[in-house]
């Protein structure tokens, strides 16, 4: 199955990653040989089966609500790109 | 007698630092001097930590003289790059991390440091652990010590060249579909891949949750069960980490497999195995059943559709976890744009490189509206079938022997151009990753001057036994002792 280039845009649109024509093009064509690798799948009768998630059963866990140390602000905030005071400064989000 | 030190496994230097011959600050500039020499050939670093590897050696040295040491203790030891070092850049080999420094260490790095292992530096990877070949590191490829013309292996590139280039000790990895013993078989070092859940993968940067794994990469497989015994066991910060007691891994290497029941699944030998990988593999049967353990042709008629499972699921879950980064708290960060949303595809255009894309893309189609169903889930149901087959199959035996890898290393450049051909050098390790069982490669044989990895998996814990057969069959054979002339 052969990916349209408007649902190539649609998907990089989503993930959020900008992409040129070109690069559009190229990843078009290699998704589509991708996908359709993964057509095998549909010939296997899964009718009745749970799908797996983990393959361990996951237990929720719970723990006694006390307060610990976090994490230096300082150290965090030195990973910022960009910081004003003790603020992370961002693009305006609000036109 | 620097590069003798840098020779020696674990058991082997942990016994000399015991007995003085040596302190750990002389064994550590003894990797130091090794890494100085050779990295440049293999590039097996993306970081060398010499200033903190002396300052760790020289609290090793002081620990033995009053005695408070283990086996680990002033042991040089390498980490795959997308496991979190507290103070120390952590970069997953991409654009996007390229100056991460993280604020606490990941739960195996911790381990070991409480151990008193020495680090001295970060492994490079495929970056964000997507490859085969460790071709896709947004900074340079890792060259093969056999070869260097030929790729090492990955994404776990960096750790099994350093391990066979001996600019370490040992190293650990991360194995989402095979990213540790591939890189071991192809490099001719140990790589193991435990039990999902048995080690904390808290401080591991997130690939494919479901799927991911840490586990050791070491010089034979007595190492390799001296790191687990530190590594493994429960961890609250991992909500996937298994509460189960740890045994003394070192106690199983009895070196008998005698009635050891070992199936060869029949579809695992019409892959396109190359003939010197075949051979070896027809050479391992030979050697177990040498030692007493029989060997019966099994069928897993389901492994066929295991590349499609993976292929579907690690980039599914991959789309959702690098979805974190945008540039806002943390990492790379576009600054020249034109309000919030064109920063943020901006930074990921130019953040992440070419494979990491290509996945997320094909994971965020996987998971969009009117797809989900007839890919993710269905994946996820084929994973159930997969998953049944090996219960079934380990009714009836112990453990099932395959090559690691179908090829021997192969050219840097040469399957770069088509991700399908690049993809299917992991059909044989995938199916652990996908049951969540416990597999190692270990060095089975030689090809044309290029080592040959052959791997061994079990049930789920099952990790004692897959040690004991896999140590009978080194002590039998001479793979282990080879070694590359750098």
């Amino acid at each position: 199955m052969r990916i349209t280039l408007e649902e190539m845009r649609h998907i990089a649109l989503l993930a959020r990653i900008g992409m040129t024509d070109q690069e559009i093009e190229l990843m078009r064509d290699q998704m589509s040989n991708i996908l359709e690798q993964f057509d095998v799948l549909q010939q296997v009768d899964t009718e009745g089966l749970e799908p797996t998630g983990h393959s361990v059963d996951l237990q929720t866990v719970m723990r006694d609500d006390c307060a610990q140390p976090s994490v230096d602000k300082a150290q965090i905030l030195s990973n910022a790109p960009e910081r004003e005071h003790d603020l992370i400064r961002v693009k305006s989000v609000l036109e | 007698m620097s590069s003798d030190f840098t020779r020696l496994s674990i058991h082997e230097a942990s016994e000399l630092l015991r007995n003085r011959h040596v302190s750990s600050v002389e064994l550590t500039q003894a990797f130091l001097d090794r890494i100085e020499a050779v990295d440049s050939k293999t590039n097996a670093y993306v970081t060398v930590t010499s200033e903190k590897a002396i300052h760790q050696a020289r609290a090793a040295d002081d620990s033995i003289a009053v005695g408070t040491n283990g086996l680990l203790t002033g042991i040089p030891m390498q980490l795959k790059d997308n496991l979190c070092t507290r103070g120390i850049k952590t970069t997953c080999s991409s654009r996007m991390l390229e100056d991460f420094v993280p604020t606490y260490d990941s739960a195996v790095a911790g381990a070991l440091f409480e151990k008193g292992a020495v680090l001295l530096g970060k492994g490079n990877l495929d970056e964000f652990a997507m490859g085969s070949s460790t071709e896709n590191s947004a900074f340079f490829p890792t060259n093969n010590p056999w070869d260097l013309d030929r790729v090492p292996g990955g994404s776990s590139g960096g750790p099994a060249v350093a391990v066979a280039a001996d600019e370490c000790i040992f190293s650990l990895g991360s194995d989402t579909g095979g990213s540790i013993r591939q890189p071991a078989a192809l490099c001719g070092v140990v790589g193991l891949k435990p039990t999902y859940g048995l080690v904390s993968r808290y401080g591991l940067i997130a690939f494919a949750s479901s799927l991911d794994q840490v586990g050791p990469l070491t010089k034979n497989v007595t190492d390799a069960a001296i790191v687990l015994n530190v590594i493994a066991g429960l961890d609250r910060r991992d909500s996937t980490s298994i509460d189960v007691d740890v045994p003394d891994y070192r106690k199983a290497l009895t070196g008998d497999v005698k009635g050891l029941r070992i199936g060869i699944p029949r579809e695992y030998l019409i892959e396109g195995i190359e003939p010197g990988v075949e051979k070896a593999l027809r050479d391992a049967i030979e050697v177990f059943e040498g030692l007493g353990a029989s060997v019966v042709e099994i069928s897993l008629p389901h492994t066929r559709y295991a590349l499609s499972v993976y292929y579907i699921i690690a980039p599914s879950e991959a789309s959702a976890n690098l979805s974190r980064y945008d540039g806002v708290k943390y990492g790379y960060s576009v600054r020249e744009a034109d309000g919030i949303w064109d920063a943020l595809e901006k930074t990921r255009q130019q953040g992440f490189g070419a494979e990491v894309k290509r996945r997320i893309m094909l994971g965020t189609y996987a998971l969009s509206s009117g797809y989900f169903e007839a890919y993710y889930q269905k994946a996820q149901k084929v994973r159930t079938l997969i998953r049944k087959e090996f219960d079934q199959v380990f009714e009836g035996i112990d453990l099932i022997i395959s090559p690691t890898s179908p090829s021997v290393a192969f050219r840097q450049g040469e399957k770069l151009a088509d991700p399908v051909q690049m993809y299917l050098n992991d059909v044989f390790t995938q199916p652990a990753n996908i049951a969540g069982i416990p597999a190692i490669s270990i060095q089975g044989g030689m090809s044309d001057g290029l080592p040959i990895g052959i791997q061994l998996m079990t049930r789920h814990l099952g990790e004692e036994m897959l040690l004991r057969a896999a140590h009978a069959y080194e002590q039998s054979t001479e793979w282990h002792t080879m070694h590359p002339s750098l």
